[in-house]
């Protein structure tokens, strides 16, 4: 997937680029409890747009805000030009997933699908013409005459999407598309949502608390924390480059160490940890106060364990392994570095030497990149 | 016996591999082990939860009440109309009776039946009864869905305050509230008097012992029954399918009527039957408000019972009754199985 996303222009770089859906400043108050907090955003028509949060971080909101069933306390909503102020859900060029898929439970399979069709002055023919060619998308064909009970999980959620999709809507809201499945169903599921999307060149924009189902999904990802969105980018950039101590340990899983810089030169910073035996060198330059609090972010698999202590002076560690998670595909370690800290260790099972594998209470050194530590202030 | 017995016993033992063989002369409590085997804990457990006799036990207790309250006295009365009025006590022939020459003998008059349909008051009355609870019963839905919506739409506190109120007026009884509105309705009653005063009227209307009455008193005393079967239906339906609705293009009014009106099916017909029926047979409101020409069912039951004293009749016009009645139960039962089938 990620090679075809590479191939499709990136809007977002473009400023003359007229964004699909305009948030500006949208505020959205219950009672005195701020959900969505001044947020900005523009979506690009034919994006897959994530709203990646925990749960309470106004991503709902601001998606419900979208379709309709809320309105801003203060700010404006534009989609395709037009400001959406004061225009009913049923008046929008929009349609949306819901989380619990909402399908009416005394309505066939196609008279769910059907329902917004029949909404419009469409001709029956015409009706049960594009019912049928979206349940062949969807592969529900044969099931058009169930109801909803009887249909499993999957099936469910792809009469919902069928049913949002059958409008042609120019943008599909998804609540959580995908919570409801079990693993195997979620992975087949998000290919077969992104082939759709590509076929029907719709807008997406996604709400979803998975970082996992944000990553293979999204061209963008907008990470939202307390009603604010904390960081836009594509997710390989919120997952290399993210912009703040939230969203590193938010997305993915990171190793924290709080530190000071020591130099901070054009092509270079190092800083002194004190719960690492070596300096962190990171070897692209940053702007600030000499000697300033900073911290410093290591993923998990940019760690390498070795036996052998690095020749480097910058950039190691060590520590003894404490505990070991095997997962298959990849080993999980926690490594008592010898200030008492633990930091998490991935590392991919490549071969099946035994003697390769590492060992509870063994003592080993950890090194990583000059490229990969992330390091930021506040 | 004992030979073949013990062959057995020896043989399952070996099967079961646990004990060395050996005949009942070396090992005489063998069968005694043997059957203390088969009916070990684990097979009596088994043998409980196959056998469990709870379940029988606890429907057994309505199902008595119902015999005894309801099949007994209905079989009495099934048999009552098939007999004779009689000047005696109680006042109508024994179905059987012996011959001179010991016949048993079952005399069955179908004579009550046809006489419901010889005089025309039965015919009328029933027709009357079915026109005046078919209305009250329109009326009660059309008045008690919006409220029903309503409660059901209204925040959990005041939902409590609204189904008190709903619930507050059967603290008072019946026949009083049937009384208070001869009080308003009557022609110098509170409604009249109020009319007159203000000049929207200058005669008072005559309001008492006509069918607007009887709508008024069965409307207003039955409307609860409509409401709250309503109001646990509409209670459970799931907002997001209006949302839904109106996602896909629905106005609100046209998402009512094709989501929440077919959904709310079953609490319709629910509350209509909980209105409808007891409303066929209501004898207080139209004895008391009612027109005197025409009579409802109830009160023509009644005046066979105790008037006339001529309880085969009386018995015939309540058999009838009933089974005028099974139809639109039976529709209930159809709709709650379908309802429950959902679940």
């Amino acid at each position: 997937m990620a090679e075809t996303r590479t191939k499709t222009p990136e809007p977002w770089l473009d400023p003359h680029a007229q964004a699909y859906i305009r948030v500006e400043n949208v505020t959205k108050r219950f009672g005195t409890f701020v959900a969505v907090n001044n947020v900005t955003l523009k979506v690009f028509k034919g994006e897959i747009f994530c709203l990646l949060g925990g749960s309470g971080c106004g991503k709902t909101t601001l998606l419900r805000m979208l379709a309709g069933f809320e309105q801003p306390s203060s700010g404006a909503v534009y989609i395709d030009g037009q400001d959406m102020a004061g225009i009913p859900p049923y008046e929008r060029p929009v349609n949306m997933m819901f989380q619990s898929y909402a399908l009416f439970p005394h309505m066939s399979v196609a008279g769910n699908v059907a329902f917004g069709l029949e909404q419009e002055k469409i001709k029956r023919e015409e009706i049960n013409r594009r019912v049928a060619e979206i349940l062949d998308i969807v592969k529900l064909g044969e099931y058009a005459k169930r109801k909803p009970h009887q249909l499993s999980g999957g099936q469910r959620q792809r009469v919902a999407l069928a049913r949002a999709l059958v409008k042609r809507p120019k943008l599909l809201l998804l609540d959580e598309p995908l919570g409801a499945l079990d693993r195997k169903l979620r992975e087949h599921t998000q290919f077969e949502l992104l082939s759709i999307q590509e076929k029907l060149g719709v807008t997406f924009v996604v709400v979803t608390h998975d970082q996992e189902e944000a990553m293979t999904l999204s061209s963008r990802v907008g990470v939202m924390n307390r009603g604010e969105i904390v960081q836009v980018g594509t997710p390989r950039q919120i997952y290399e480059f993210p912009a703040s101590r939230f969203v590193a340990d938010f997305i993915g899983s990171v190793n924290l160490f709080e530190g000071q810089l020591t130099e901070d030169e054009q092509d270079h910073v190092r800083v002194k940890c004190e719960e690492l035996n070596a300096p962190v060198y990171v070897d692209h330059g940053m702007s600030a106060p000499p000697l300033a609090l900073c911290w410093v972010a290591v993923r998990p698999e940019k760690i390498v364990l070795e036996r052998e202590r690095p020749a480097s002076s910058d950039n190691w560690a060590h520590g003894t392994i404490h505990d070991i998670a095997y997962l298959g595909d990849m080993t999980v370690f926690l490594v008592k570095l010898d200030s008492g800290r633990q930091v998490r260790v991935t590392q991919a099972n490549r071969t099946r030497k035994p003697e390769e594998q590492f060992v509870w209470d063994e003592a080993v050194y950890l090194s990583w990149d000059a490229s990969s530590p992330v390091v930021g202030m506040g | 016996m004992s030979g073949s017995n013990g062959r057995r016993w020896r043989s399952a033992s070996k099967g079961s591999g646990k004990r060395a063989p050996g005949s009942l002369l070396t090992r005489p409590w063998e069968p005694l082990w043997q059957l203390f085997h088969r009916l070990r804990p684990a097979r009596w457990s088994a043998y409980v939860r196959d056998h469990w006799i709870g379940k029988p036990l606890v429907t057994a207790v309505p199902m008595a009440w119902l015999v005894l309250f309801f099949m007994v006295p209905f079989i009495i009365v099934f048999g009552i109309s098939f007999s004779q009025s009689v000047l005696a006590i109680p006042p109508y022939e024994e179905l059987w009776g012996w011959t001179d020459d010991k016949v048993l003998q079952l005399r069955l008059h179908l004579a009550n039946y046809n006489y419901l349909f010889t005089d025309t008051l039965y015919v009328s009355s029933y027709l009357y009864s079915v026109k005046v609870a078919a209305v009250s019963t329109f009326f009660c839905l059309l008045l008690g869905y919006p409220m029903a919506y309503g409660i059901a739409r209204a925040s959990t506190t005041r939902r409590n305050i609204y189904l008190m109120l709903i619930i507050l007026p059967f603290w008072t009884s019946f026949l009083l509230r049937v009384y208070a509105w001869i009080g308003l309705l009557k022609s110098n009653g509170v409604i009249n008097n109020i009319l007159v005063w203000l000049g929207v009227i200058h005669e008072p209307i005559t309001m008492m012992q006509t069918d607007f009455a009887v709508y008024i008193g069965i409307v207003y005393s039955y409307l609860p029954f409509m409401i709250l079967p309503l109001y646990s239906n509409l209670e459970k339906h799931d907002r997001t399918l209006l949302e839904a609705a109106a996602d896909l293009g629905s106005r609100p009014w046209k998402a009512f009527m094709r989501i929440t009106l077919p959904l709310s099916m079953p609490g319709i017909v629910a509350g209509s039957l909980l209105v409808f029926i007891p409303a066929v047979g209501e004898y207080v409101i139209p004895s008391l408000l009612g027109r005197t020409d025409q009579l409802m069912i109830g009160r023509v039951l009644s005046d066979e019972f105790f008037e006339n004293r001529d309880w085969p009749v009386a018995s015939a016009v309540a058999i009838a009754m009933l089974i005028l009645l099974v139809v639109p139960i039976m529709i209930f039962q159809r709709y709650q199985n379908r309802e429950l089938a959902h679940k």
